[in-house]
């Protein structure tokens, strides 16, 4: 445990320790005929810690989350007190204006919207 | 959770051991669709084991549990004898008929987690908070188990 401590504490090339590494947070995406749903679990991130960008067809998603000092002391830890970070590639279908996300209870869900051509359409015979 | 197959074409694997190659293909890629973070490789086989701090300060112990995507309703709390255990469900709930799986990495289900409790505590003082996916119950020690203050007299 004092070990874990120690590297908190300790700074890395001039960056804090804790920004060295994030935490991936685990994500369910599912596919409709009209677009993606994105889940992620970020608990302790809320809407303040968030940050989304949209780069070409690259989503990053940022949760920061506060590292928990209590003005108690740590007895046992289970937890990674890091923050989250996510990189996608993003199917080139998905119209980029229309993305909405929301978090709620630690969970960012996004939705990611087909451009209107790209959905299967009926082709009539003349 | 729908494995996704991707179609290797014939010509790539033309020769004696090709077979075998792909056999070996598709049994890695196996693995790195279900494991993902190796980290949390070891909660694959017990279900949800949502991770628990423990904290203490001269008044109270604290616990938090990181517990995202639940309603309050879902969680339950106990104390008893000196253990205090937090359980629930998490339901799956489908977004749309239609939707597939594309990507599953969460878990649902029932969790069940025993913390047992390092000092007695007044468990009808407890209280427990739900915010941004983190469960923080709070549990006042008895006045026996607070740090008590001994005058050292000097003769």
């Amino acid at each position: 445990m004092s070990t874990l401590t120690q590297n908190e504490n300790r700074t890395v090339n001039g960056i804090a320790a804790d920004q060295r590494g994030y935490l991936s947070p685990p994500v369910n995406i599912s596919e409709t005929r009209d677009g993606y749903v994105l889940e992620a679990e970020m608990p302790g991130v809320s809407k303040d810690g968030l940050e989304v960008t949209l780069e070409d067809n690259e989503l990053t998603i940022i949760g920061r989350r506060p590292s928990d000092v209590e003005g108690a002391e740590l007895v046992y830890r289970e937890s990674r007190p890091r923050d989250f970070k996510r990189v996608f590639e993003l199917d080139p279908a998905i119209d980029a204006a229309r993305i909405t996300a929301k978090i709620e209870q630690g969970i960012l869900r996004m939705d990611l919207p087909k451009a209107e051509r790209v959905k299967p359409r009926k082709i009539t015979v003349a | 959770m729908k494995l996704i197959r991707r179609q290797t074409p014939d010509l790539w694997n033309w020769s004696p051991l090709g077979r075998l190659t792909t056999v070996r293909d598709e049994i890695n890629r196996l693995f790195d669709s279900t494991f993902g973070d190796f980290g949390r490789g070891t909660e694959l086989f017990n279900g949800w084991t949502p991770a628990l701090d423990l904290y203490e300060d001269k008044d109270n112990l604290t616990v938090k549990a990181e517990l995202p995507g639940l309603k309050r309703e879902e969680i339950d709390i106990s104390v008893q004898d000196g253990t205090l255990v937090i359980s629930g469900e998490r339901k799956y709930e489908e977004t749309s008929k239609d939707s597939e799986p594309y990507r599953s990495e969460r878990f649902f289900g029932r969790f069940h987690r025993t913390v047992a409790l390092p000092k007695p505590v007044l468990s009808d003082k407890a209280r427990a908070a739900y915010k941004d996916g983190i469960l923080t119950v709070v549990l006042p020690k008895t006045e026996e188990a607070k740090p008590k203050h001994i005058e050292v007299k000097v003769d």
